[in-house]
């Protein structure tokens, strides 16, 4: 009984404070921009199946992707054992579905069990790879601090839950040899692909009742674990685990090139270059703040842009198809992603007008100028995050608000507005090309 | 060979509409290496008599630098500008040899009330040759040659535009080797973005010096390209590691006009 109330107890206080914060996040995710990504719902859920659910952008780089795809199949999978916990854990049960599923629990489970296994050998590969082989791209300068801590953080809570598991089921395992079992009165065994060996192979010189200790510390350690887990998620860049699909739905579908319209800035021209419009005429009283061109906080970028800072788990392979990151230029498309969501947690909880903007205090002006918008971070992004529309519109701050920029631009600037060419020739040349000598 | 370039305004003077409109571009204009270019693929037209027209004096720039270097107002004011002459000609079908112009006019046009159907100068010439009207055969100008092709990131990533550049060298009597970074991996020639226009910012290597390594390490003799910027940036990049002895960069135009000996 007392264990049926502290297990509700804590199931209703995670899910509880986990709504919480998620709530928190869809807050601060709609303090962007409206942008309207309401359209072509066919070619949307398509985008999120293969991208997301079907992970292929993961397999430009095959053998890391097959270690996460063990990884993510284990925790999609696993989510089914965990039901049995949550049933188990409110009625009291133990293992409610052994018998009214029979032999489809021992191959539900010894599926879970097998691709815990490989989870687990991808979770060693994966902190090996960060912490001995030092991978450029998991070591970069963005990384130092609390990023690679995540990181780390994450991995190992990966092994304590796969460990939990093997604890659970293979202590189970030995009690039912032993008639010890909560499953049966009599001795038997659960054939488990993984735990039948292990069990036996690990636990078999202890007492029964230290098997039942250690079978419960598995169960409460996976659960609590389970929920330690859910609850890092709100502070995580592990939070890719469930904006990726949210984000890939809400994917940019045109074509990568076509960099959004300024609306506001069509209004203009039309009326500038219309001849019948009365320059004099008096507009609309409006009380509405006037909207800022382009970006200089996270307030002036969509709601998408902010979607994306969340749903960065900062795999760095934009940044490591980035030709200016590349050639030792400062800007780095994952760091403006994880700046985009670090001003914006900042702004969360102490409001914009605490003298900051993630222009400036975030993102540098050298930084946004390196870009060449080759779009290799956009094709690159396993969640199709979009880090070259949020340079574009600090670039449309600087210059159509502070008009700040490189001396150079300035020129072609005034070139293309005086004759029609980023150069200075004149447009009545045009056609020299054709009297010239081939 | 005299060249015929009839202009737009020639055309409607005499009551004609050509099929196509032939978008310069300001690099094919003004640029003395992209002329060349420019020039290619007039020959290739006129040998398969295209009835295209260009717009000569009328044409601006397309806005596209000014987008990408934040200043939306001048680029909505030449793409404004560029709309009412193309309608004013009634212009449906537009090809041009620069990717930038491409995908500004193809992509960003039409919400600003420019609808056109858009094409790149290799999708035209892959067309030209599928319908017979230009015959590579028995060409032997490339024999034995090694061309690698390098993808233009407003032709390629931008628009999923990989397969007829390469369709074109392909008809080639030559080998086409591809670089490490391809297709939708290519690494950018360094000129995008309006970056073309102003110094690189503090790194430790000029961009189109790594890509260039990347055309050396195939030991082709050829670096193709569909784009005048990447022509320029590969040029000086091919001339930075004294190379140009040995590699030449053309553009996808050039190989067909020399081929098919236009």
């Amino acid at each position: 009984m007392w264990t049926i109330l502290i297990f509700s107890a804590v199931t209703i206080f995670s899910f509880g404070l986990f709504s919480i914060n998620m709530l928190k996040i869809r807050k601060n995710i709609l303090l962007g921009r409206d942008i309207d990504r309401s359209d072509n719902r066919a070619e949307r859920w398509k985008t999120m199946l293969l991208v997301a659910f079907g992970q292929k952008k993961m397999f430009s780089r095959p053998f890391v992707a097959l270690l996460h795809l063990a990884l993510y199949s284990a925790f999609v999978i696993t989510q089914i054992e965990l039901i049995e916990i949550m049933v188990d854990g409110f009625t009291g049960h133990h293992r409610v579905f052994y018998e009214s599923l029979g032999s489809f629990y021992t191959f539900a489970i010894s599926f879970i069990e097998v691709l815990s296994v490989l989870a687990f050998i991808a979770t060693i590969i994966f902190l090996a790879r960060r912490n001995l082989l030092k991978l450029p791209r998991l070591n970069m300068k963005e990384l130092a601090g609390w990023p690679k801590k995540d990181a780390n953080l994450i991995l190992i809570m990966e092994i304590v839950l796969i460990l939990c598991i093997f604890t659970m089921n293979g202590a189970d395992e030995v009690l039912y040899g032993r008639g010890g079992s909560h499953v049966a009165f009599e001795k038997g065994h659960f054939g488990f692909a993984v735990s039948s060996w292990f069990g036996p192979l690990v636990f078999d010189g202890l007492t029964v009742e230290t098997l039942r200790v250690l079978e419960r510390i598995g169960w409460w350690g996976h659960l609590t674990m389970v929920f330690v887990f859910l609850n890092y998620l709100p502070y995580s860049k592990h939070l890719h685990i469930l904006l990726a699909f949210p984000n890939t739905y809400f994917s940019n579908l045109n074509a990568k090139g076509k960099i959004s319209n300024m609306e506001a800035v069509t209004q203009e021209v039309k009326l500038m270059m219309d001849p019948t419009a009365d320059p004099y005429a008096a507009t609309e009283p409006s009380d509405a703040v006037p909207q800022r061109f382009g970006a200089k906080d996270v307030n002036d970028l969509t709601w998408k842009n902010l979607l994306d800072a969340y749903s960065c788990t900062e795999c760095g392979r934009c940044t490591s198809a980035c030709p200016a990151n590349q050639t030792g230029k400062l800007l780095s498309p994952r760091k403006i992603m994880m700046d985009t969501r670090d001003r914006l947690m900042e702004v969360g909880e102490g409001g914009l007008e605490d003298g900051k903007s993630l222009l400036g205090n975030y993102i540098t002006e050298e930084e946004i100028w390196a870009c060449t918008s080759c779009n290799a971070c956009v094709q690159e992004c396993p969640v199709n995050i979009d880090p070259l529309s949020i340079i574009i519109d600090l670039r449309r701050y600087l210059v159509m608000e502070e008009s700040k920029m490189p001396t150079e631009l300035t020129g072609m600037l005034t070139n293309i507005e005086n004759n029609g060419a980023p150069w200075q020739f004149s447009q009545s040349d045009r056609l020299n090309w054709a009297q010239e000598e081939s | 060979m005299n060249l015929n370039v009839p202009t737009m305004s020639e055309m409607l003077a005499k009551g004609e509409t050509p099929e196509i409109l032939f978008w310069v571009g300001c690099a094919g204009s003004f640029d003395d290496r992209a002329k060349k270019i420019t020039k290619a693929l007039v020959k290739i037209l006129n040998n398969c008599k295209v009835n295209f027209a260009v717009l000569g004096a009328e044409e601006s720039c397309t806005g596209d630098p000014a987008r990408r270097a934040g200043n939306e107002f001048t680029f909505q004011m030449q793409a404004m500008m560029n709309i009412q002459v193309l309608d004013g000609y009634q212009v449906k079908k537009i090809v041009t040899a620069c990717p930038h112009c491409f995908n500004t006019l193809k992509n960003e046009y039409p919400e600003l009330g420019g609808n056109y159907e858009v094409i790149h100068h290799t999708q035209l010439i892959q067309d030209l040759i599928n319908t017979g009207k230009l015959s590579l055969e028995g060409n032997q100008t490339f024999n034995g040659k090694k061309i690698t092709f390098h993808d233009p990131c407003y032709l390629g990533r931008a628009n999923d535009v990989y397969e007829a550049p390469r369709a074109l060298i392909e008809r080639l009597d030559a080998e086409l080797v591809e670089m490490k970074r391809c297709k939708t991996n290519g690494l950018c020639c360094g000129a995008g973005g309006a970056q073309m226009f102003k110094e690189a910012e503090k790194g430790n290597k000029e961009i189109n010096l790594e890509r260039t390594e990347d055309a050396i390490e195939t030991a082709a003799n050829i670096i193709a390209t569909g784009c005048p910027f990447c022509n320029t940036m590969m040029t000086d990049g091919v001339k930075n590691f004294n190379k140009e002895n040995e590699i030449v960069v053309m553009d996808v135009a050039e190989l067909i006009a020399n081929a098919a000996e236009l």
